[in-house]
């Protein structure tokens, strides 16, 4: 801490001169962002309700399987046995509405600029080395960042060509006849599958690193995603306590 | 995930800052060219030529300052307010989310095993498919791709079928029979060879080999009789399993009445002597041993839509 911080934290206990709250989410954003949660939520459910109808894919070598998806456990707690005509009724309805709110976020991405925020750009990957570093206690300084650190953009855009990727694969599963030849695109039906089934555990992974993050970012940050605000000390410090 | 003040210290003055401003002035002088310093004698290295990336490197955390304080700034007054709004509007939203949620679940009455909203859905996705690419073809193998099919359920073949007696009846939308055809009928239509992926509800498929005559082909006696009648039921013999299918689905080149799989007669266990075989439907479509053809103006009954499948369950 420099001698400023000290200054500002004990200086006031309400607002300090020069002490805003900047918008950092726009409404649509952030209505876009929460709606999506749950209908992601309902179309990995019922997704894994179809997949344990024919759970094939394990990583091993020959007959020997080191880890199967999923061992049975996951089914028993979860409730995804013996559920794959649920699970298709689900998958191809609220199938939709993830596909419209998608697009609408992607729209509204692209409309409002808000992408720049976004899209990584030449240093991102370099400096998302950096972040990891710094978020793992190993460098001392973060790189530079806009909004969103260099990590956030390159996780943020990846995780929306992954969930492109999603709904084309998915579409490619859904209707392959009427559709062909999208399945071409991903070596096949089964290869749609295969794909469709990747990007369903990578987007898992995502929200698994994305959670663990906004724990550890704090409630300021978790707030601004739901009031669009977060408080902005005159040298960029975030002090909670101020606005709480 | 949270600013980071190291960086955030080499502040700008160019931006739309409203209270900030003064404040900036007050800090600006004092860290702006330590941090900057700082900055560079890190990533200097990196580049050939320090004093042209220096300049850049500049640029870009300007430029990202920039960025992340694009955004309209408000008093923390008012901030509060909103903010007391905003989450009152995420626990309306929660709660909407969770009636819509128990609504689907159990309150919107079931039809067919499936919650009524979702029957509906499925019913609307339907229509969407069959008026929007509805008649387009599965790609076809090489016959010597095709691989024996695993045979994968037995509803409605418990009985012992006698092949040499097995006769199917055709029937027309009133109930009148029309014909009671046996094996004969359907060996001497123009026969047709198909390879194509078959794929079942469940998620496997395999490229499988079909023979027999198409349905189009045999519908073509009785298509005055019956006129534009939109559906066809079929069932086995003893009743125990039957499926729907819109008759221009039905009607589709690609729909057989296979008598042979893999260059074999088919096995009881594949639906001797003769079933449907399509690549544009699940395998759940493709009823074995059929015993009644049947024209209908109603939707027929379908054994897993009824069991909470998709009646359509076209691919």
């Amino acid at each position: 801490m420099s001698v400023d911080e000290h200054a500002i934290s004990e200086e006031n206990t309400t607002a300090p001169d020069g002490v805003v709250a900047r918008l950092k989410h726009p409404r649509a954003i952030r209505w876009l962002h929460w709606i999506n949660f749950p209908l992601l939520a309902v179309m990995i459910w019922s997704g894994l309700r179809i997949y344990w109808a024919e759970d094939v894919y394990a990583f091993g070598v020959g007959s020997w399987q080191w880890f199967v998806w999923f061992p049975e456990i996951v089914y028993d707690k979860l409730d995804l046995d013996r559920h794959l005509a649920r699970g298709m009724a689900f998958h191809f309805a609220f199938g939709w509405l993830f596909v419209i709110n998608g697009l609408a976020y992607v729209t509204y991405l692209a409309v409002s600029g808000e992408w720049r925020h976004i899209v990584p750009d030449r240093k991102s990957a370099a400096e998302a080395k950096g972040v990891v570093l710094h978020d793992l206690h190993i460098a001392a300084e973060a790189p530079p960042q806009g909004r969103y650190n260099a990590a956030q953009r390159i996780s943020y855009t990846v995780v929306l060509v992954m969930a492109a990727i999603i709904v084309v694969s998915g579409f490619a599963i859904y209707k392959p006849s009427q559709l062909y030849p999208l399945p071409l695109l991903f070596g096949g039906y089964q290869g749609a599958r295969l794909i469709h089934f990747s990007m369903t555990i990578g987007i898992m992974a995502f929200f698994l690193v994305h959670v663990l993050q906004v724990a550890r970012a704090g409630w300021g940050n978790f707030r601004g995603m739901i009031t669009g605000y977060e408080i902005e000390h005159p040298d960029g410090l975030d002090r909670e306590e101020v606005a709480s | 995930m949270t600013n980071d003040h190291d960086h955030d210290h080499t502040d700008d003055h160019t931006h739309t800052h409203t209270h900030t401003d003064d404040h900036d002035h007050d800090h600006a002088d004092d860290h702006d060219d330590t941090q900057t310093d700082d900055h560079d004698h890190e990533h200097a290295d990196d580049h050939e030529h320090a004093d042209s990336s220096m300049d850049a490197d500049a640029a870009r955390v300007a430029k990202l300052r920039a960025q992340s304080r694009s955004g309209e700034a408000i008093s923390v007054e008012a901030f509060r307010s909103k903010s007391r709004r905003s989450f009152v509007t995420g626990a309306v939203g929660v709660l909407a989310a969770g009636a819509f949620w128990n609504y689907v679940q159990t309150k919107s009455d079931p039809i067919d095993g499936a919650p009524g909203i979702l029957r509906k859905t499925l019913r609307r996705n339907e229509a969407v498919w069959t008026s929007l690419v509805n008649g387009r073809s599965a790609p076809e193998f090489d016959l010597a791709d095709a691989e024996p099919i695993q045979p994968n359920g037995s509803v409605g073949l418990s009985d012992e079928i006698d092949v040499a007696n097995w006769t199917v009846r055709v029937e027309g939308p009133d109930g009148r029979l029309l014909d009671e055809l046996d094996l004969s009928t359907f060996e001497q239509l123009p026969q047709q060879e198909l390879a194509y992926e078959h794929k079942c509800i469940e998620g496997w498929s395999n490229v499988t080999h079909w023979g027999g005559p198409r349905f189009r082909d045999f519908h073509a006696k009785y298509a005055d009789q019956v006129g534009d009648v939109p559906y066809v039921a079929l069932e086995t013999p003893d009743g125990g399993y039957y499926v729907g299918w819109r008759l221009d689905e039905i009607l589709h080149p690609q729909t057989l009445l296979a008598l042979r799989e893999h260059d074999e007669p088919l096995t009881s266990i594949h639906g001797a002597p003769l079933r449907l075989a399509s690549p544009n439907k699940y395998g759940i479509k493709t009823l074995k041993r059929i015993g009644v053809i049947r024209y209908s103006n109603e939707r027929p009954a379908d054994f897993w839509a009824e069991r909470g499948y998709d009646w359509y369950a076209g691919l």
